[in-house]
């Protein structure tokens, strides 16, 4: 085919016809696959959230005469929460560095840790929501309330879930040693935990934070 | 000790569904005795059950779609009749009964044909067309089709025990609450969507990364054929609006199952929020189902004009400016609920804005078949019925975009009519243009011809004599789901509706006449080249049906050609190495994953719907050690030994080759 | 497909997460999470200390935390998970920017469309009150 025919297309539009086609060398990397596939599976995942902060942003103000935001949340326990997710999102990222780097003892150690920051992060959680229940502020008092422990819930679900993986992984690098396919999934691991953060920071701002004012 | 399940559960008083579940366990044990019997049990499961092929994936969504296609057109029949007879009466099907019908049939059609189809055809095509072996993840591929089986036969256990919503295939609230829909058929829908849901989203994420990560050497983005394309706008949708419909039901969920308040009347709930978060997801939904079929066109187009597509470039820019608008108008399916004017309003132009890109692509696939040499097969007549009948459907549709039209015209049989046209005429005629362009290509014969024209004529004609009486109806004042009704100047117009149903029954004879037709006599229909059509991306490259591996070696499509050209490229290469350097190929192991995954899924959501609570312990643990087992796996590639590949490769180019050159065969 | 080392990068792209995995020692990769935690501990306590002061004109406090979070989301994605402008993140950017262009389509379509709703119509216990 002479390069004439080859452009001849009527419908070239202008600007995209430079076709870099010596660029793509073939399939890429199945770390890079495997990465990429999970990166969208976290914004799926965001996208999920969203569809709870707008729930949430919608109805905060429907509290059916019942406690308010500003009556129920106690920030500074929040902060601690705060504090430990992000301790525990820098951990890993040191857990990541140990994988990497193919130690063995770093990375048990780092994940270890960011375990229990993640616990204790989940159990300060639990205490809140429980709390609240006996005071009569549970999910079923109120549309404010429901979209309040559906989205928090929401994302404590993700960080015991988290938990339950991060346990797996310590299991398989503990039984199998760093396999490409165990650094793999330690890659998507930190990924998802890291997100987890991301998304508390959007939490505590908007639940919390916004939510205590007046 | 069973929760909510009783014997009640079973409607013994019904004769309907009696009847229909006694026809369908019967046809299932004599398929299951038959296989069983004939000894290809091990091949079933070894081959196509635990198959993590895309090709295999691929074929089974759309025989799961083609069946399910059976049962929710079973509905509709059922409704015309109902409809045609309950003029001043009661038809033969009480409220409570036909409403569950008219609930299955949106839910059937758009969850388990619809989407099934289109992601069977993507599956099977896309690695193909990419020049590569399969998609990014394979056993995951596996587990989201058989988690579709799931979902699709939770909907389908309603039929026999309990029952299904009552709700529409929407569950809007409050009716959709525990309050007012106290029964399981809800939570039927509720959990059977969600299960499946999951699914969908695999395949969403897994087609998204191949199609961006996972192309052969050379295949740059503007060198992917157009279905790529569609497909990657598709998925992306997917992965972008399923997460809203996940959130949204589980809420409901939330509803009815702990008493939560999100959209109950009492305590602060807003109704009206579901509506909100429920189109956000319907939108993008219905371009989820189309795009696809606009890809399936652009190919059969092009190849049945003998012309490369025009305007490829716009084609993709218009592809994707479809995909980031189609979040852009969801309120215009609740121009009615109160929003305001200026609200309404934006939504209206957005939503006429929406229809340039797709007159773009009508454009081009017009001037693809000017000057071409047509040929009128099965395939194109598809894509001509299509073109013709998408353009009525869509005008509707930016008809009823004006918010003062929509005012009069919502929820009449005016939008039913509607979407059925570019339903119908948009997404099922690409669904059978696209499986009988490929049908070939995945089994090594063709579909009968004579018979495939036979089909498209009873539908075509079928489809505009139920349908288009339905938009004069609309205009008439009648409003959609009526069970029965008394002004006599809709009588008629039903009665013609009923008999464009049956038309359309005809249809679906013939095709499944033409299946079991084609397949008896596929010695003669053999597709011995592996380019039946002469297309030309890379999957007509291939033998047919492909070797398990897809390319012995991996085309490299690099250089200055454009994009039409790169199935001859590929066809040089193999030609000039007398003697390619065959390599030992890795393929992904089979697995039972995805099977078991999605029968401990069954379990879960059947032991939710009835409130079984131990049988969902034992579910979730049994799916959770199911993919512990998968992931403790060391062995994860079986290796095809390069001696087999070269066989295999051999094998198929002496048979094409002969082919080729045997006198009178064309270009 | 290759099972060269994983990350021996075969083409011009770089799995989301990862860092140029060239040259830098575990030295340096430590620091770089550790100036990200510093950087995100003094976004965050401002959020908490902005929230509650009265130092601050009061109708800026949900405009300063809006901002000070999407600077913590941004110090995550550049500190910890490593997303940069280069040609080889291309794809990762793409990606985040589509879901966040979703995101922000949801919430704020969402948000106009529900108030213009609260506003037009009666509230649900009032229609309730009605049917008696």
């Amino acid at each position: 085919m002479s390069t004439a025919e080859a452009t001849s297309d009527p419908n070239a539009l202008h600007g995209l016809e430079k076709d870099s086609s010596a660029g793509w060398r073939g399939p890429a990397s199945k770390r890079i696959v495997t990465g990429y596939g999970f990166w969208i599976f976290i914004l799926s995942d965001m996208i999920m959230f969203a569809a709870f902060f707008a729930t949430y942003a919608v109805l905060h103000g429907q509290t059916a005469d019942g406690p308010s935001g500003h009556d129920l949340f106690d920030l500074r326990n929040v902060a601690i929460e705060t504090a430990l997710l992000l301790a525990s999102s820098f951990t890993c990222g040191l857990a990541s560095i140990a994988a990497d780097e193919r130690s063995k003892v770093w990375f048990q150690l780092a994940m270890a840790v960011t375990c229990i920051l993640g616990l204790g992060f989940l159990a300060l959680e639990g205490r809140e929501f429980a709390d609240l229940v006996a005071r009569g502020a549970g999910p079923t008092r109120s549309a404010f309330l429901s979209a309040f422990f559906t989205l928090v819930g929401c994302h404590g679900l993700h960080v015991s879930a988290g938990i339950l993986w991060l346990l797996t992984m310590m299991a398989q690098v503990f039984a199998k040693g760093f396999r490409a396919d165990i650094q793999r999934r330690i890659l998507c691991f930190a990924l998802f935990w890291h997100a987890l953060d991301i998304i508390w920071v959007a939490v505590f701002t908007v639940v919390y934070l916004l939510g205590s004012a007046k | 000790m069973l929760g909510k399940l009783t014997w009640d559960a079973i409607p013994f008083d019904q004769p309907i569904p009696m009847f229909a579940s006694g026809v369908v366990a019967l046809g299932i044990v004599a398929i299951l005795g038959w296989v069983v019997i004939k000894g290809h049990l091990p091949y079933l499961w070894r081959e196509w059950i635990t198959s993590v092929d895309h090709k295999r994936i691929g074929v089974m969504y759309t025989v799961l779609a083609m069946v399910m296609l059976l049962r929710g057109f079973v509905d509709a029949i059922m409704m015309r009749l109902q409809q045609s007879l309950a003029f001043q009466g009661e038809g033969f099907l009480p409220p409570e009964h036909y409403n569950q019908v008219f609930s299955a049939h949106g839910t059937i059609m758009i969850f388990f044909v619809a989407m099934p189809f289109m992601i069977g055809l993507m599956n099977f095509v896309v690695p193909l067309q990419l020049g590569v072996r399969d998609v990014a993840f394979p056993t995951l591929n596996s587990v989201g089709f058989w988690l579709t089986c799931t979902g699709a036969l939770l909907v389908n256990i309603s039929l026999i025990v309990g029952e299904f919503a009552r709700t529409g295939w929407l569950p809007y609230p409050p009716l959709s609450e525990l309050k007012y829909s106290p029964g399981v058929g809800v939570d039927y829908y509720l959990w059977a969507i969600q299960i499946s849901g999951i699914g969908t989203l695999v395949a969403g994420i897994n087609l998204v990364t191949t199609v961006l990560k996972i192309r052969t050497k050379g295949m740059s983005y503007m060198r992917m054929p157009m279905f790529c394309w569609t497909a990657l706008a598709t998925n992306l949708l997917i992965v972008a609006a399923f997460p809203i419909l996940t959130a949204t039901l589980a809420m409901l969920l939330l509803d009815r199952y702990l008493g939560f308040h999100f959209f109950t009347n009492e305590a602060g709930g807003n109704v009206m929020m579901f509506m909100n978060l429920i189109w956000a997801w319907g939108h993008p939904e219905v371009y989820i189902l189309v795009l696809p079929a606009f890809g399936i066109f652009s190919e059969v187009i092009s190849t049945f004009s003998g012309k490369p597509l025009f305007g490829y470039r716009s084609m993709v820019a218009a592809t994707m400016a479809i995909c980031i608008l189609a979040f852009m108008v969801w309120l215009h399916h609740f121009f009615t609920m109160g929003a305001g004017a200026d609200v309404n309003a934006i939504f209206g132009i957005a939503t006429m804005i929406i229809a340039v890109p797709t007159g773009v692509k009508v454009f081009n696939w017009l001037f693809t078949m000017y000057g071409g040499r047509i040929r009128f097969q099965t395939p194109l007549l598809w894509a001509i019925g299509f073109m013709v009948t998408f353009i009525i459907g869509g005008m509707t549709g930016v008809l009823m975009a004006v918010p003062p039209v929509a005012f009069v015209l919502h929820n009449s049989l005016f939008l039913v009519a509607h979407f059925h046209n570019v339903i119908i005429g948009g997404v099922l005629f690409g669904a059978f243009a696209g499986y009988t362009y490929w049908f070939p290509k995945a089994f090594g014969f063709r579909l009968h011809e004579g018979l495939g024209h036979a089909a498209f004529w009873c539908w075509l004609v079928g489809f505009y004599i139920a349908f288009m009486p339905l938009y004069v109806l609309g205009l008439l004042g009648m409003t959609r789901r009526m069970q029965h009704y008394d002004v006599p100047e809709w009588h008629p117009w039903l009665i013609v509706a009923a008999f464009g149903a049956a038309l359309i029954l005809c249809g679906i004879v013939l095709q499944i006449v033409q299946l079991f037709y084609s397949i008896r006599h596929r010695a003669q229909l053999r597709d011995e080249t592996g380019d039946l059509w002469n297309g030309r991306s890379l999957e007509w490259a291939t033998a047919s049906p492909p070797p398990a591996f897809n390319f012995a070696i991996l085309p490299d499509v690099s250089g200055e050609d454009a994009y039409w050209g790169i199935k001859e490229r590929a066809a040089e290469q193999t030609g000039q190495d007398k003697r390619p350097d065959y390599q030992a190929i890795e393929m992904p192991r089979n697995s039972p994953t995805g099977f078991v995954c999605a029968f401990f899924a069954t379990l879960v959501g059947f032991a939710l719907i009835w409130h079984i609570w131990w049988l969902l312990a034992v579910g979730a643990m049994g799916a959770y050690a199911t993919f512990v087992v998968f992931a403790w796996r060391d062995k994860d590639e079986d290796e095809i030994p390069a001696e087999e590949v070269a066989r295999i490769d051999r094998d198929n180019l002496i048979a094409r080759r002969t082919m080729l050159n045997a006198p009178g065969i064309g270009t | 497909m290759s099972h060269a080392s994983d990350h021996t990068r075969i083409g011009p792209e770089v799995a989301p997460g990862d860092e140029q995995a060239d040259s830098a020692s575990v030295g340096q990769r430590i620091v770089v999470y550790l100036i990200g935690l510093g950087l995100a501990i003094i976004l965050t306590a401002t959020s908490f200390f902005v929230a509650d002061t009265d130092l601050v004109w009061q109708p800026s406090i949900p405009v300063a935390l809006v901002v000070l979070a999407i600077a913590q989301m941004g110090v995550h994605l550049v500190f910890f998970l490593h997303i940069t402008t280069g040609p080889d993140n291309a794809n990762n950017v793409l990606a985040l920017a589509f879901g966040v262009l979703v995101v922000l389509i949801l919430m704020s379509g969402s948000l106009w469309i529900m108030s213009n709703l609260n506003h037009n119509m009666m509230p649900m216990d009032q229609i309730m009150q009605m049917q008696r």
